[in-house]
């Protein structure tokens, strides 16, 4: 009888490797998040025309994951700011990032949204990271599709690894930085 | 005629107008200028006007010379499509000094005065929502006077709420139960970063106002603290969709200052590159006005072509997007062996595309059915409005700079100048469509005959040397350090110059005072004025055919808020 059980258990367990595997609920939900990230495209210049390439057919960011683009921030978590945000602009954006669920996370395309680039003047933004904390900046003006690829992959590696995001934690809506 | 004729007969007929008053003219870098007291600046627009001179006002720009008794100028840039004569009509305001503004002659001088307002704070008599335009609403100061430091940023902490005060006039009627509707400045519809407001009576635009300055990025201030070359890659970033054409217009106005003309070679290339910009630029309107409508095939598509443009230019620079390929005096080098050969290549297969766009839209029940009859326009509604390019022409007037002055040898090509009659959004993808197979005509004419020669011209006062003269001979070390120390320094003196880019009438006004800075860059911006009619074109239509309208005039938000 118990050679007959154990037998039955042995028997399980190898039919159950065949199809599952074990793992952390927060490593399976991670590889959930990373490879359906919804980006929310906040594109307000050049970089906005690039960021449709990175859409369009040649770079195809749908390989990532990351195709099915969502104009409403309550159904996205990875806003991709493209392009120069203007003194203007900024109560807007922190307003659509406020929108948007938790877990989120923002991509800041270009030079211009991630410093002002070369526009020092009186009516520009100098970094998105002023208002909104930022997780990965891609450098370029525009950048290449495939830095923003790189940088989508970067969120990803973040998602995966989980690693602490201070930039986020000690961030306050309204103080500017 | 020629320029001196046109001064005459221009000052005949002031003379005999206003008699008594002696104007100041003068001829200068070709264009002519008229010196008028401010008083007399509405009668003689309306001179203009009423004796069909001139139909169009094409901008209205500011000034600031501190130094100066009275501080500001305001410049009136005037064309006929008729004799295709230009002519700049300039006035004195001081700094407490209002002007009257020409709203009532030309509808089109709205926008210019309320930037000008913005910019200089010079108040216009008799304007009917003078307010700011383009910076925020808690920025305090004239951010475009010489004293205000270029980088001093205000924050911003609140959005503007939705507001309708345009149309001072409108009388609210209590028995209609409106409702109001935001678009933008984050809306996918929206191309960016434009904002529409509306209220709606049901399905009905009852009345609809429009917020600018999303995407103000100081353009104008940039080029003022900026060397000659060095603004070219702000130039760019004006139209990112056909960025090449705002290169050349800028360079063809700062080369026009100098006296200087770039060799063939070089008028060839840019007429490959302001072209294949068109190409592009029409499939990002295109595509982006059926996207919006619903027809997102189109848009994967057509990038497929977009890409392709983007490897030749990719080729030709290294950059894909913003190439900043021009220089003043030429080109930034020599194409790559064999790029024409690729550019005809694309021809071909471009020419396929074209005719697979038609299939898929032209004949398109649901697209005509969205597109056709709506946001309508007369011809005269269109150029009282300051409409140019394909805008202008789908409305019937078949005004293009390429055949009215002509530039780079484009009076030496063959091809056509389409028009559409009705101005709706409809006629005006007809018009683009049309003008992406007279594009790749012009393409292949010059890429099969590419004049010999140097790329650039080799003024050593304006051109830097090539790198193997800098660093192997002394001369060339000597003339790059020079210019590098000195700049590039044009005469003393103002030019207002256009091209015909993928929207319309780019045009850059220019002022320089012989230091290796513009002292004052002022764009015309084709899409601002087409913008200035949307609140006016969308009242009483759908709201649904807010999109469509806001789509076809293809409104790039670098240029329009600049």
């Amino acid at each position: 009888m118990a050679e007959a059980l154990r037998t039955a258990d042995r028997e399980l367990v190898e039919t159950t490797r065949s199809f599952a595997f074990t793992t952390k609920l927060e490593s399976i939900v991670a590889w959930g998040r990373k490879n359906s990230l919804w980006p929310m495209p906040y594109g307000t210049a050049c970089c906005g025309i690039e960021m449709m390439s990175v859409m369009g057919p040649r770079y195809d960011l749908a390989r990532f994951g990351a195709e099915v683009v969502r104009f409403s921030p309550r159904q996205a978590d990875l806003m991709i700011v493209a392009g120069t945000i203007t003194e203007k602009m900024a109560p807007v954006i922190l307003r659509i990032y406020q929108q948007m669920l938790e877990p989120k996370y923002v991509l800041s395309m270009g030079a211009c949204a991630s410093s002002g680039g070369f526009y020092r003047a009186y009516h520009v933004l100098q970094g998105v990271d002023k208002v909104i904390p930022v997780d990965v900046y891609v450098p370029g003006c525009p950048p290449t599709p495939e830095a923003v690829l790189d940088g989508v992959m970067g969120i990803q590696k973040m998602i995966a690894d989980g690693a602490p995001r201070p930039w986020k934690t000690s961030w306050k809506p309204g103080v500017m930085r | 005629m020629t320029n001196a004729d046109i001064t005459q007969s221009l000052q005949n007929d002031l003379r005999a107008k206003f008699s008594g008053v002696n104007f100041d003219y003068n001829y200068a870098f070709g264009n002519n200028v008229v010196h008028v007291p401010k008083e007399y600046v509405v009668s003689l627009l309306k001179h203009f006007k009423d004796t069909g001179r001139f139909d169009f006002l094409m901008q209205v720009a500011g000034a600031d010379y501190p130094e100066r008794a009275k501080r500001f100028d305001v410049v009136y840039e005037m064309f006929s499509s008729r004799t295709k004569e230009r002519v700049r009509v300039k006035t004195q305001v001081g700094e407490n000094e209002t002007i009257p503004t020409v709203i009532h002659i030309w509808k089109g001088a709205d926008w210019f005065e309320r930037e000008i307002y913005d910019m200089f704070g010079i108040k216009f008599d008799g304007h009917p929502n003078m307010r700011r335009l383009l910076v925020h609403q808690q920025f305090v100061g004239w951010p475009l006077r010489k004293d205000y430091p270029a980088d001093l940023q205000q924050h911003c902490t609140e959005a503007l709420p939705i507001h309708f005060d345009n149309d001072p006039s409108y009388v609210p009627d209590p028995n209609k139960d409106l409702v109001p509707l935001n678009i933008g400045p984050s809306h996918p519809a929206t191309h960016g970063t434009l904002r529409v407001m509306v209220q709606l009576d049901g399905e009905k635009v009852h009345r609809a106002n429009v917020e600018l300055g999303y995407l103000h990025r100081c353009f104008e201030k940039m080029a003022e603290t900026h060397p000659y070359n060095q603004v070219i890659p702000y130039t760019d970033r004006l139209n990112y969709c056909s960025a090449p054409m705002n290169n050349i217009g800028y360079c063809k106005a700062v080369e026009k200052l100098l006296g200087v003309e770039v060799p063939p070679k070089a008028q060839a290339i840019r007429v490959v590159l302001a072209e294949l910009s068109r190409i592009i630029d029409h499939i990002v309107c295109i595509a982006a006005n059926a996207v919006d409508l619903g027809a997102l095939t189109g848009f994967f598509h057509l990038f497929t072509y977009r890409e392709q443009v983007y490897t030749l230019f990719e080729k030709l620079c290294g950059a894909r997007l913003t190439v900043s390929m021009t220089r003043v005096g030429g080109m930034a080098n020599n194409p790559p062996e064999g790029w024409f050969k690729d550019v005809l290549d694309f021809c071909d297969r471009m020419s396929v595309g074209v005719d697979e766009l038609d299939t898929l839209l032209t004949g398109n029940k649901i697209w005509i059915e969205r597109t056709r009859g709506v946001g309508s326009i007369s011809a005269a509604d269109a150029i009282e409005w300051g409409y140019t390019g394909p805008c202008l022409r789908a409305a019937g007037v078949g005004l293009d700079l390429r055949k009215a002055q002509p530039y780079y040898g484009y009076d030496q090509l063959d091809f056509d100048v389409p028009v559409g009659s009705s101005g709706d959004v409809y006629d005006r993808y007809l018009v683009r469509v049309a003008e992406m197979r007279e594009s790749l005509k012009i393409i292949r004419q010059v890429c099969k005959n590419i004049p010999e020669g140097d790329y650039t011209i080799r003024d050593k006062n304006i051109v830097l040397p090539e790198k193997k003269d800098v660093y192997g001979n002394i001369e060339g070390l000597m003339n790059h350090f020079m210019l590098v120390i000195k700049g590039l320094r044009p005469p003393v003196g103002e030019i207002y110059d256009a091209t015909e880019a993928a929207n319309g009438e780019l045009g850059f006004y220019l002022v320089s005072d012989n230091s290796a800075k513009p002292y004052r860059l002022k764009v015309r911006p084709p899409c601002f004025a087409i913008y200035q009619s949307f609140s006016k074109q969308i009242t009483g239509g759908q709201v649904a055919d807010v999109i469509a309208v806001l789509g076809s005039m293809n409104l790039i938000a670098g240029e329009l808020d600049r």
